[in-house]
Protein backbone atom coordinates (compact mmCIF):
# COMPACT_ATOMS: atom_id res chain seq x y z
CA UNK A 1 0.00 0.00 0.00
CA UNK A 2 1.12 3.47 -0.76
CA UNK A 3 0.21 6.33 1.08
CA UNK A 4 0.17 9.98 -0.64
CA UNK A 5 -0.28 13.53 0.68
CA UNK A 6 -2.69 15.45 -2.08
CA UNK A 7 -1.20 18.60 -3.12
CA UNK A 8 -4.05 20.43 -4.69
CA UNK A 9 -5.29 22.54 -1.55
CA UNK A 10 -4.64 23.09 1.55
CA UNK A 11 -6.78 19.67 3.01
CA UNK A 12 -4.00 17.79 2.44
CA UNK A 13 -5.82 14.46 2.25
CA UNK A 14 -3.86 11.68 3.09
CA UNK A 15 -4.66 9.09 -0.14
CA UNK A 16 -4.64 5.41 0.60
CA UNK A 17 -3.44 3.05 -2.80
CA UNK A 18 -3.51 -0.64 -3.04
CA UNK A 19 -2.55 -2.61 -6.35
CA UNK A 20 -5.06 -4.77 -7.02
CA UNK A 21 -5.79 -7.09 -9.74
CA UNK A 22 -7.89 -5.38 -11.37
CA UNK A 23 -6.43 -1.94 -10.95
CA UNK A 24 -5.82 0.47 -8.41
CA UNK A 25 -8.07 0.81 -5.48
CA UNK A 26 -7.72 4.25 -4.66
CA UNK A 27 -9.43 5.65 -0.73
CA UNK A 28 -9.31 8.73 1.44
CA UNK A 29 -9.35 11.04 -1.02
CA UNK A 30 -12.15 14.01 -0.63
CA UNK A 31 -13.16 15.32 -4.20
CA UNK A 32 -12.55 13.99 -8.14
CA UNK A 33 -9.30 16.48 -8.64
CA UNK A 34 -7.49 14.13 -5.71
CA UNK A 35 -8.71 11.09 -7.00
CA UNK A 36 -6.97 11.97 -10.45
CA UNK A 37 -4.06 12.95 -8.76
CA UNK A 38 -3.87 10.12 -6.93
CA UNK A 39 -3.91 7.83 -10.25
CA UNK A 40 -1.20 10.41 -11.86
CA UNK A 41 1.20 9.58 -9.09
CA UNK A 42 0.75 6.07 -9.04
CA UNK A 43 1.07 5.38 -12.77
CA UNK A 44 2.61 9.09 -14.75
CA UNK A 45 3.82 11.29 -11.54
CA UNK A 46 5.54 14.40 -13.50
CA UNK A 47 6.95 17.69 -12.42
CA UNK A 48 7.74 21.06 -13.90
CA UNK A 49 11.77 21.11 -13.53
CA UNK A 50 13.52 24.52 -12.18
CA UNK A 51 17.08 25.13 -12.57
CA UNK A 52 20.04 27.42 -13.49
CA UNK A 53 22.09 27.28 -16.27
CA UNK A 54 25.63 28.92 -16.92
CA UNK A 55 26.04 32.60 -18.89
CA UNK A 56 28.95 32.94 -20.95
CA UNK A 57 31.04 36.02 -20.56
CA UNK A 58 30.50 38.52 -17.82
CA UNK A 59 29.14 41.36 -20.43
CA UNK A 60 25.55 41.03 -19.13
CA UNK A 61 26.35 41.33 -15.32
CA UNK A 62 24.72 37.87 -14.98
CA UNK A 63 26.45 34.79 -14.11
CA UNK A 64 23.08 32.13 -14.44
CA UNK A 65 20.26 31.96 -16.54
CA UNK A 66 17.37 30.67 -14.60
CA UNK A 67 15.56 28.02 -16.67
CA UNK A 68 12.29 25.48 -16.35
CA UNK A 69 10.56 23.10 -18.25
CA UNK A 70 7.79 24.47 -20.22
CA UNK A 71 5.53 21.48 -19.05
CA UNK A 72 6.11 19.19 -16.61
CA UNK A 73 7.98 15.80 -17.33
CA UNK A 74 8.18 12.44 -15.53
CA UNK A 75 9.41 11.93 -12.43
CA UNK A 76 11.98 9.60 -13.52
CA UNK A 77 13.88 12.46 -16.23
CA UNK A 78 14.53 14.88 -13.22
CA UNK A 79 18.17 13.81 -12.87
CA UNK A 80 18.77 12.96 -16.22
CA UNK A 81 17.30 16.67 -17.21
CA UNK A 82 19.45 17.79 -14.64
CA UNK A 83 22.49 16.40 -16.10
CA UNK A 84 22.08 18.03 -19.20
CA UNK A 85 21.42 21.30 -17.93
CA UNK A 86 24.68 21.81 -15.92
CA UNK A 87 26.31 20.96 -19.35
CA UNK A 88 24.82 24.15 -20.78
CA UNK A 89 26.08 27.50 -21.56
CA UNK A 90 23.98 30.11 -23.14
CA UNK A 91 25.30 33.57 -24.97
CA UNK A 92 23.03 36.49 -24.43
CA UNK A 93 21.30 38.18 -25.25
CA UNK A 94 18.52 35.51 -24.48
CA UNK A 95 14.65 36.51 -24.24
CA UNK A 96 12.24 35.61 -21.03
CA UNK A 97 10.61 32.23 -22.82
CA UNK A 98 12.96 31.50 -25.35
CA UNK A 99 13.87 28.27 -25.58
CA UNK A 100 17.09 26.79 -24.09
CA UNK A 101 17.09 23.50 -25.12
CA UNK A 102 14.60 21.15 -27.15
CA UNK A 103 13.60 17.57 -26.02
CA UNK A 104 15.25 18.16 -22.88
CA UNK A 105 16.20 14.47 -21.33
CA UNK A 106 14.43 13.16 -24.80
CA UNK A 107 11.14 13.73 -22.81
CA UNK A 108 10.10 16.12 -25.59
CA UNK A 109 9.61 19.04 -23.58
CA UNK A 110 12.31 21.99 -24.20
CA UNK A 111 14.14 23.68 -21.56
CA UNK A 112 12.78 27.34 -21.55
CA UNK A 113 14.46 30.91 -20.34
CA UNK A 114 12.49 32.21 -17.09
CA UNK A 115 13.97 35.64 -17.20
CA UNK A 116 15.89 37.61 -19.97
CA UNK A 117 19.44 38.46 -20.24
CA UNK A 118 20.27 41.07 -19.89
CA UNK A 119 17.99 42.15 -17.57
CA UNK A 120 18.14 45.44 -18.09
CA UNK A 121 14.31 45.22 -17.74
CA UNK A 122 15.13 45.18 -13.60
CA UNK A 123 17.50 48.23 -13.65
CA UNK A 124 16.50 51.76 -13.68
CA UNK B 1 21.65 72.21 2.51
CA UNK B 2 20.40 68.98 1.19
CA UNK B 3 18.73 68.80 -1.88
CA UNK B 4 14.92 68.11 -1.28
CA UNK B 5 12.27 67.20 -3.61
CA UNK B 6 9.26 67.73 -2.96
CA UNK B 7 6.99 64.41 -4.45
CA UNK B 8 3.13 62.73 -3.79
CA UNK B 9 4.46 59.41 -3.07
CA UNK B 10 7.63 57.89 -1.91
CA UNK B 11 7.65 53.76 -1.81
CA UNK B 12 10.82 51.96 -0.52
CA UNK B 13 10.81 48.83 -0.86
CA UNK B 14 11.30 47.49 -4.87
CA UNK B 15 10.22 43.91 -4.33
CA UNK B 16 6.68 42.35 -4.70
CA UNK B 17 5.36 44.68 -2.43
CA UNK B 18 6.85 48.03 -3.84
CA UNK B 19 6.18 47.11 -7.14
CA UNK B 20 2.60 46.49 -6.82
CA UNK B 21 1.87 49.59 -4.60
CA UNK B 22 3.43 52.00 -6.65
CA UNK B 23 1.78 50.73 -10.19
CA UNK B 24 -1.37 50.52 -8.11
CA UNK B 25 -1.07 54.25 -7.09
CA UNK B 26 -0.29 55.37 -10.41
CA UNK B 27 -2.75 53.56 -12.05
CA UNK B 28 -5.34 55.42 -9.39
CA UNK B 29 -3.78 58.66 -10.32
CA UNK B 30 -0.84 59.65 -8.07
CA UNK B 31 1.54 61.69 -10.41
CA UNK B 32 5.07 62.01 -8.64
CA UNK B 33 5.86 58.56 -7.38
CA UNK B 34 9.04 57.40 -6.18
CA UNK B 35 10.20 54.07 -6.13
CA UNK B 36 13.30 53.22 -3.61
CA UNK B 37 15.05 49.99 -3.69
CA UNK B 38 18.87 49.40 -2.14
CA UNK B 39 19.75 46.42 -4.23
CA UNK B 40 21.08 47.02 -8.13
CA UNK B 41 17.98 45.24 -9.39
CA UNK B 42 13.95 45.34 -8.76
CA UNK B 43 12.24 41.87 -7.93
CA UNK B 44 13.01 41.75 -4.21
CA UNK B 45 13.30 38.38 -3.39
CA UNK B 46 11.77 37.06 -6.47
CA UNK B 47 14.63 36.79 -8.98
CA UNK B 48 16.72 34.10 -6.33
CA UNK B 49 13.06 32.02 -6.25
CA UNK B 50 13.80 30.14 -9.72
CA UNK B 51 11.20 27.82 -8.41
CA UNK B 52 7.49 27.36 -9.65
CA UNK B 53 4.71 28.05 -7.78
CA UNK B 54 3.90 31.92 -7.86
CA UNK B 55 0.66 32.98 -9.47
CA UNK B 56 -1.78 30.75 -9.20
CA UNK B 57 -3.84 32.92 -7.23
CA UNK B 58 -2.86 36.00 -8.51
CA UNK B 59 -2.41 35.07 -12.00
CA UNK B 60 -4.65 31.83 -12.01
CA UNK B 61 -1.35 30.31 -13.66
CA UNK B 62 1.89 28.70 -12.45
CA UNK B 63 4.76 30.88 -13.02
CA UNK B 64 9.07 30.96 -11.20
CA UNK B 65 9.65 34.11 -9.30
CA UNK B 66 11.55 35.89 -11.82
CA UNK B 67 8.54 35.31 -14.04
CA UNK B 68 6.46 36.84 -11.29
CA UNK B 69 9.12 39.62 -10.98
CA UNK B 70 8.95 40.40 -14.87
CA UNK B 71 5.33 40.76 -15.11
CA UNK B 72 5.48 43.29 -12.16
CA UNK B 73 8.22 45.03 -13.99
CA UNK B 74 6.57 45.13 -17.38
CA UNK B 75 3.32 46.84 -15.71
CA UNK B 76 5.66 49.55 -13.66
CA UNK B 77 6.94 50.68 -16.94
CA UNK B 78 3.67 51.55 -18.36
CA UNK B 79 3.85 54.41 -15.79
CA UNK B 80 6.47 56.86 -16.42
CA UNK B 81 5.53 59.14 -13.55
CA UNK B 82 7.12 56.33 -11.33
CA UNK B 83 10.59 57.36 -11.17
CA UNK B 84 12.52 54.21 -9.91
CA UNK B 85 15.85 54.45 -8.03
CA UNK B 86 17.97 51.42 -7.72
CA UNK B 87 21.13 51.39 -5.64
CA UNK B 88 19.52 53.62 -3.13
CA UNK B 89 19.08 53.17 0.44
CA UNK B 90 17.22 55.09 2.86
CA UNK B 91 18.93 56.38 5.45
CA UNK B 92 16.20 58.69 7.69
CA UNK B 93 12.83 58.73 7.90
CA UNK B 94 10.47 61.21 9.83
CA UNK B 95 6.75 61.07 10.90
CA UNK B 96 6.49 64.36 8.60
CA UNK B 97 7.32 61.99 5.68
CA UNK B 98 10.57 63.49 5.37
CA UNK B 99 12.54 60.20 3.36
CA UNK B 100 16.47 60.89 3.28
CA UNK B 101 18.71 58.13 0.80
CA UNK B 102 21.72 57.92 -0.46
CA UNK B 103 22.86 56.26 -3.43
CA UNK B 104 26.13 56.27 -5.83
CA UNK B 105 24.01 57.84 -8.83
CA UNK B 106 22.77 60.64 -6.54
CA UNK B 107 24.83 61.15 -3.47
CA UNK B 108 22.01 62.12 -0.22
CA UNK B 109 18.80 63.41 -1.52
CA UNK B 110 15.46 64.16 0.93
CA UNK B 111 12.68 63.69 -0.58
CA UNK B 112 9.53 65.61 1.34
CA UNK B 113 6.56 63.12 0.45
CA UNK B 114 2.77 63.62 0.71
CA UNK B 115 2.77 59.85 1.38
CA UNK B 116 4.89 56.71 2.06
CA UNK B 117 4.62 53.00 1.69
CA UNK B 118 6.76 50.76 3.44
CA UNK B 119 7.39 47.59 1.28
CA UNK B 120 10.92 46.39 3.08
CA UNK B 121 10.56 43.11 3.39
CA UNK B 122 11.83 40.22 5.91
CA UNK B 123 14.73 39.23 6.78
CA UNK B 124 16.05 35.83 8.07
CA UNK B 125 16.62 34.30 11.77
CA UNK B 126 20.72 33.79 12.00
CA UNK B 127 22.12 31.28 13.81
CA UNK B 128 22.71 33.97 16.64
CA UNK B 129 19.11 34.38 16.95
CA UNK B 130 18.16 30.78 17.84
CA UNK B 131 21.78 30.31 19.96
CA UNK B 132 22.92 26.73 18.75
CA UNK B 133 26.21 25.94 20.68
CA UNK B 134 29.56 24.98 19.19
CA UNK B 135 32.47 26.13 16.92
CA UNK B 136 32.18 28.92 14.40
CA UNK B 137 32.85 27.23 11.03
CA UNK B 138 32.24 28.01 7.70
CA UNK B 139 29.85 26.14 6.14
CA UNK B 140 26.38 27.56 8.06
CA UNK B 141 23.98 29.29 5.48
CA UNK B 142 20.55 30.88 6.02
CA UNK B 143 18.42 29.11 3.65
CA UNK B 144 17.39 32.36 1.64
CA UNK B 145 21.42 33.77 1.26
CA UNK B 146 22.68 29.94 -0.04
CA UNK B 147 19.74 30.30 -2.28
CA UNK B 148 20.92 33.68 -3.43
CA UNK B 149 24.84 31.76 -3.80
CA UNK B 150 23.12 29.09 -5.85
CA UNK B 151 20.93 30.77 -7.83
CA UNK B 152 22.19 34.16 -8.71
CA UNK B 153 25.82 33.45 -8.54
CA UNK B 154 25.97 29.56 -9.21
CA UNK B 155 27.68 28.73 -6.41
CA UNK B 156 27.80 24.90 -4.66
CA UNK B 157 28.28 25.25 -1.18
CA UNK B 158 29.47 21.45 -0.35
CA UNK B 159 28.49 17.65 -0.47
CA UNK B 160 26.46 16.80 2.63
CA UNK B 161 23.86 18.85 4.21
CA UNK B 162 21.70 19.14 7.38
CA UNK B 163 18.52 21.64 6.92
CA UNK B 164 17.44 23.14 10.51
CA UNK B 165 13.98 24.30 10.19
CA UNK B 166 11.34 22.99 7.85
CA UNK B 167 10.00 26.60 6.95
CA UNK B 168 9.12 27.05 3.27
CA UNK B 169 12.48 27.97 1.77
CA UNK B 170 14.47 25.41 3.93
CA UNK B 171 12.04 22.90 1.95
CA UNK B 172 12.72 24.57 -1.15
CA UNK B 173 16.72 24.70 -0.63
CA UNK B 174 16.20 21.09 0.45
CA UNK B 175 15.25 20.16 -3.38
CA UNK B 176 17.49 22.35 -4.93
CA UNK B 177 20.44 21.23 -2.96
CA UNK B 178 19.56 17.62 -4.00
CA UNK B 179 18.57 18.52 -7.67
CA UNK B 180 22.56 19.85 -7.64
CA UNK B 181 23.40 16.31 -6.37
CA UNK B 182 24.35 17.89 -2.60
CA UNK B 183 22.95 14.90 -0.56
CA UNK B 184 20.65 16.45 2.33
CA UNK B 185 21.06 14.38 5.42
CA UNK B 186 17.70 15.38 6.99
CA UNK B 187 15.55 18.22 7.59
CA UNK B 188 15.13 18.93 11.00
CA UNK B 189 12.37 20.79 12.91
CA UNK B 190 11.65 22.14 16.34
CA UNK B 191 8.00 22.22 16.05
CA UNK B 192 5.80 18.70 15.69
CA UNK B 193 4.45 19.70 12.50
CA UNK B 194 6.41 21.46 9.39
CA UNK B 195 5.91 25.31 9.37
CA UNK B 196 5.90 24.99 5.40
CA UNK B 197 3.55 24.66 2.77
CA UNK B 198 1.94 21.43 2.48
CA UNK B 199 2.85 20.72 -1.15
CA UNK B 200 6.37 22.05 -0.56
CA UNK B 201 6.56 18.97 1.74
CA UNK B 202 5.39 16.52 -1.09
CA UNK B 203 7.32 17.82 -3.57
CA UNK B 204 10.77 19.04 -2.10
CA UNK B 205 10.71 15.77 0.45
CA UNK B 206 9.08 12.90 -0.37
CA UNK B 207 9.94 13.21 -3.94
CA UNK B 208 13.70 13.04 -2.77
CA UNK B 209 13.12 10.80 0.60
CA UNK B 210 14.51 13.40 2.39
CA UNK B 211 13.97 12.22 5.80
CA UNK B 212 11.72 15.18 8.24
CA UNK B 213 12.35 14.90 11.51
CA UNK B 214 9.93 16.25 13.53
CA UNK B 215 10.50 17.46 16.93
CA UNK B 216 14.39 17.52 17.09
CA UNK B 217 16.85 20.85 16.70
CA UNK B 218 20.68 20.86 16.48
CA UNK B 219 22.22 21.29 20.26
CA UNK B 220 25.26 21.70 18.71
CA UNK B 221 28.08 22.73 15.72
CA UNK B 222 31.54 21.10 15.63
CA UNK B 223 34.24 21.75 13.20
CA UNK B 224 37.32 24.05 13.26
CA UNK B 225 37.56 25.53 9.96
CA UNK B 226 34.72 23.96 8.31
CA UNK B 227 32.04 22.50 9.81
CA UNK B 228 32.08 18.88 9.92
CA UNK B 229 28.97 17.24 11.64
CA UNK B 230 26.34 18.46 13.76
CA UNK B 231 24.68 17.10 16.90
CA UNK B 232 21.00 16.55 17.27
CA UNK B 233 18.39 15.77 19.53
CA UNK B 234 14.68 14.94 19.72
CA UNK B 235 12.65 17.41 22.11
CA UNK B 236 10.51 17.20 24.63
CA UNK B 237 6.87 18.42 24.98
CA UNK B 238 8.71 21.82 26.29
CA UNK B 239 10.87 21.90 23.49
CA UNK B 240 13.89 21.01 25.33
CA UNK B 241 16.35 18.92 23.92
CA UNK B 242 16.41 15.07 25.13
CA UNK B 243 20.26 14.71 25.82
CA UNK B 244 20.35 11.16 26.22
CA UNK B 245 19.10 10.87 22.68
CA UNK B 246 21.21 12.62 21.06
CA UNK B 247 23.16 11.61 17.64
CA UNK B 248 25.68 13.05 15.36
CA UNK B 249 24.96 13.96 11.55
CA UNK B 250 28.39 14.72 9.65
CA UNK B 251 27.98 17.09 6.89
CA UNK B 252 30.04 20.29 5.20
CA UNK B 253 26.78 22.17 5.06
CA UNK B 254 24.34 23.34 7.94
CA UNK B 255 21.04 25.27 6.24
CA UNK B 256 19.17 27.52 9.05
CA UNK B 257 15.68 28.15 8.13
CA UNK B 258 14.26 28.81 11.37
CA UNK B 259 11.98 31.98 10.78
CA UNK B 260 11.59 35.59 8.95
CA UNK B 261 11.53 39.04 10.74
CA UNK B 262 9.59 41.92 9.51
CA UNK B 263 12.33 44.47 8.87
CA UNK B 264 10.90 47.20 10.69
CA UNK B 265 13.74 49.88 11.66
CA UNK B 266 12.35 52.26 9.51
CA UNK B 267 8.81 52.08 10.83
CA UNK B 268 10.45 52.54 14.55
CA UNK B 269 11.77 55.31 13.38
CA UNK B 270 8.63 57.12 11.75
CA UNK B 271 7.12 56.34 15.52
CA UNK B 272 4.82 53.83 14.01
CA UNK B 273 3.38 51.37 16.23
CA UNK B 274 4.56 47.63 15.51
CA UNK B 275 2.19 44.32 15.98
CA UNK B 276 3.87 42.10 18.58
CA UNK B 277 2.60 38.95 17.15
CA UNK B 278 3.36 40.02 13.43
CA UNK B 279 6.64 41.66 13.98
CA UNK B 280 4.95 44.49 11.62
CA UNK B 281 2.92 47.42 11.66
CA UNK B 282 -0.28 47.72 13.10
CA UNK B 283 -2.90 48.28 10.17
CA UNK B 284 -6.19 49.24 9.37
CA UNK B 285 -8.24 48.24 6.30
CA UNK B 286 -6.60 50.45 3.65
CA UNK B 287 -2.98 49.60 5.51
CA UNK B 288 -2.41 52.39 6.48
CA UNK B 289 -0.07 52.33 9.52
CA UNK B 290 -1.00 54.26 13.12
CA UNK B 291 1.40 57.38 11.35
CA UNK B 292 -0.91 59.53 8.92
CA UNK B 293 -0.12 59.09 5.93
CA UNK B 294 2.30 56.09 6.09
CA UNK B 295 0.66 52.81 4.61
CA UNK B 296 2.39 49.32 4.59
CA UNK B 297 2.19 46.26 2.85
CA UNK B 298 4.00 42.43 2.34
CA UNK B 299 6.34 40.85 4.47
CA UNK B 300 7.34 44.01 6.38
CA UNK B 301 3.75 43.45 7.48
CA UNK B 302 4.05 39.94 8.80
CA UNK B 303 4.96 37.25 6.73
CA UNK B 304 3.49 35.53 3.72
CA UNK B 305 3.18 32.45 2.73
CA UNK B 306 2.31 33.85 -0.80
CA UNK B 307 4.33 36.10 -3.15
CA UNK B 308 0.06 36.13 -4.47
CA UNK B 309 -1.50 37.49 -1.25
CA UNK B 310 1.48 39.98 -0.85
CA UNK B 311 0.35 41.36 -5.12
CA UNK B 312 -3.15 41.82 -3.72
CA UNK B 313 -2.56 43.76 -0.23
CA UNK B 314 0.11 45.81 -2.06
CA UNK B 315 -2.62 46.87 -4.33
CA UNK B 316 -4.96 47.71 -1.79
CA UNK B 317 -2.18 50.08 -0.24
CA UNK B 318 -1.16 51.90 -3.33
CA UNK B 319 -4.94 52.46 -3.96
CA UNK B 320 -5.46 53.35 -0.74
CA UNK B 321 -2.25 56.02 -1.17
CA UNK B 322 -3.99 57.38 -3.99
CA UNK B 323 -7.53 58.06 -2.27
CA UNK B 324 -5.61 59.44 1.05
CA UNK B 325 -3.23 62.17 -1.21
CA UNK B 326 -6.91 62.71 -3.04
CA UNK B 327 -8.23 63.65 0.93
CA UNK B 328 -10.61 60.62 0.25
CA UNK B 329 -9.17 59.03 3.32
CA UNK B 330 -8.80 60.33 6.60
CA UNK B 331 -9.03 59.49 9.96
CA UNK B 332 -12.02 56.55 9.93
CA UNK B 333 -13.56 54.72 12.99
CA UNK B 334 -11.88 51.23 13.09
CA UNK B 335 -12.59 48.34 15.45
CA UNK B 336 -9.66 46.88 16.65
CA UNK B 337 -9.31 43.12 16.13
CA UNK B 338 -8.77 40.54 19.48
CA UNK B 339 -7.15 37.28 18.64
CA UNK B 340 -8.78 34.38 20.91
CA UNK B 341 -7.73 30.77 20.92
CA UNK B 342 -5.57 29.18 18.72
CA UNK B 343 -4.80 32.88 17.18
CA UNK B 344 -1.26 33.75 16.49
CA UNK B 345 -1.92 36.95 14.37
CA UNK B 346 -4.84 38.46 12.12
CA UNK B 347 -3.79 41.52 9.73
CA UNK B 348 -4.92 43.77 9.40
CA UNK B 349 -5.36 44.63 13.01
CA UNK B 350 -7.96 47.24 12.54
CA UNK B 351 -11.04 47.03 10.88
CA UNK B 352 -12.33 50.56 9.18
CA UNK B 353 -16.33 51.05 9.84
CA UNK B 354 -18.19 49.60 6.61
CA UNK B 355 -15.09 48.59 4.56
CA UNK B 356 -15.04 45.12 3.35
CA UNK B 357 -11.94 43.51 4.86
CA UNK B 358 -9.75 40.85 3.55
CA UNK B 359 -8.10 39.50 6.92
CA UNK B 360 -5.25 37.37 6.80
CA UNK B 361 -5.41 34.83 9.94
CA UNK B 362 -2.20 32.85 11.28
CA UNK B 363 -2.77 29.59 13.59
CA UNK B 364 -0.38 28.82 16.81
CA UNK B 365 -1.30 24.91 16.31
CA UNK B 366 -2.56 22.33 13.64
CA UNK B 367 -6.33 20.83 14.09
CA UNK B 368 -9.08 20.29 12.33
CA UNK B 369 -12.83 20.72 12.14
CA UNK B 370 -12.25 23.82 13.92
CA UNK B 371 -14.99 26.66 13.85
CA UNK B 372 -13.57 30.08 12.97
CA UNK B 373 -15.71 32.93 14.67
CA UNK B 374 -15.02 36.06 13.56
CA UNK B 375 -17.26 38.80 15.56
CA UNK B 376 -20.96 37.27 14.93
CA UNK B 377 -19.92 35.50 12.05
CA UNK B 378 -18.80 31.11 11.92
CA UNK B 379 -17.49 29.37 9.60
CA UNK B 380 -16.11 25.41 9.69
CA UNK B 381 -12.67 24.96 8.63
CA UNK B 382 -11.45 21.36 8.20
CA UNK B 383 -7.57 21.79 8.43
CA UNK B 384 -5.92 24.46 10.41
CA UNK B 385 -1.96 24.68 10.04
CA UNK B 386 0.30 27.34 11.44
CA UNK B 387 1.89 27.23 7.90
CA UNK B 388 -0.69 27.76 5.82
CA UNK B 389 -2.97 31.26 5.98
CA UNK B 390 -6.86 30.89 6.76
CA UNK B 391 -8.42 33.71 4.83
CA UNK B 392 -12.10 35.50 5.57
CA UNK B 393 -13.44 38.47 4.04
CA UNK B 394 -15.34 40.59 6.76
CA UNK B 395 -18.40 42.53 5.15
CA UNK B 396 -19.36 46.09 4.98
CA UNK B 397 -22.61 45.46 7.12
CA UNK B 398 -20.59 42.91 9.62
CA UNK B 399 -19.07 46.41 10.77
CA UNK B 400 -22.24 47.78 12.44
CA UNK B 401 -22.99 44.92 14.77
CA UNK B 402 -19.87 44.22 16.31
CA UNK B 403 -19.60 45.40 20.18
CA UNK B 404 -17.13 47.61 19.64
CA UNK B 405 -13.92 44.91 18.80
CA UNK B 406 -13.70 41.45 15.92
CA UNK B 407 -12.76 38.74 18.21
CA UNK B 408 -11.57 36.18 15.62
CA UNK B 409 -10.57 32.72 17.48
CA UNK B 410 -10.65 28.69 16.31
CA UNK B 411 -13.28 26.80 18.47
CA UNK B 412 -14.30 23.26 19.36
CA UNK B 413 -11.31 21.55 17.07
CA UNK B 414 -9.54 18.08 17.12
CA UNK B 415 -6.35 17.59 17.55
CA UNK B 416 -4.59 16.47 14.02
CA UNK B 417 -3.73 13.43 14.16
Amino acid sequence: MTELTCILCPLGCRIRVEREEDGLKITGYDCPRGLAYAREEMTAPKRILTAVVKVAGGESGESMLPVKTKTAIPKEKIFPAMEEIKAITVFPPVKIGQVIKENLAGTGVPLVATAPLPDDDYRS
Amino acid sequence: MLNTREVDLVVIGGGPAGMAAAAAAAGAGVEKIVLLERQEKLGGILPQCIHNGFGLRFFKEELTGPEYAHRFILELKKYPQIQVKTGTMVMKITAGRQVVTAGAAEGLVCYQARAVIFAMGCRERPRGAINIPGTRPAGIYTAGSLQYLMNIEGFIPGREAVILGSGDVGLIMARRLTLEGIRVKAVLELMPFSSGLNRNVVQCLEDFNIPLYLSHTVTAIHGQKRIERVSVAPVDADLRPVVEKEFDLSCDTLVLSVGLIPENELSLQAGVELDPATGGPVVDSFYQTTVDGIFACGNVVHVHDLVDDVSTESIVAGRAAAAYLRGEIGRNRWFPVKAGRNIRSVVPQRIVAGQATPLYIRACFPERNALLCIGNRQSRRRVVSPGETIYYTVKPEDTATTGGFFTVSLEGGEADD
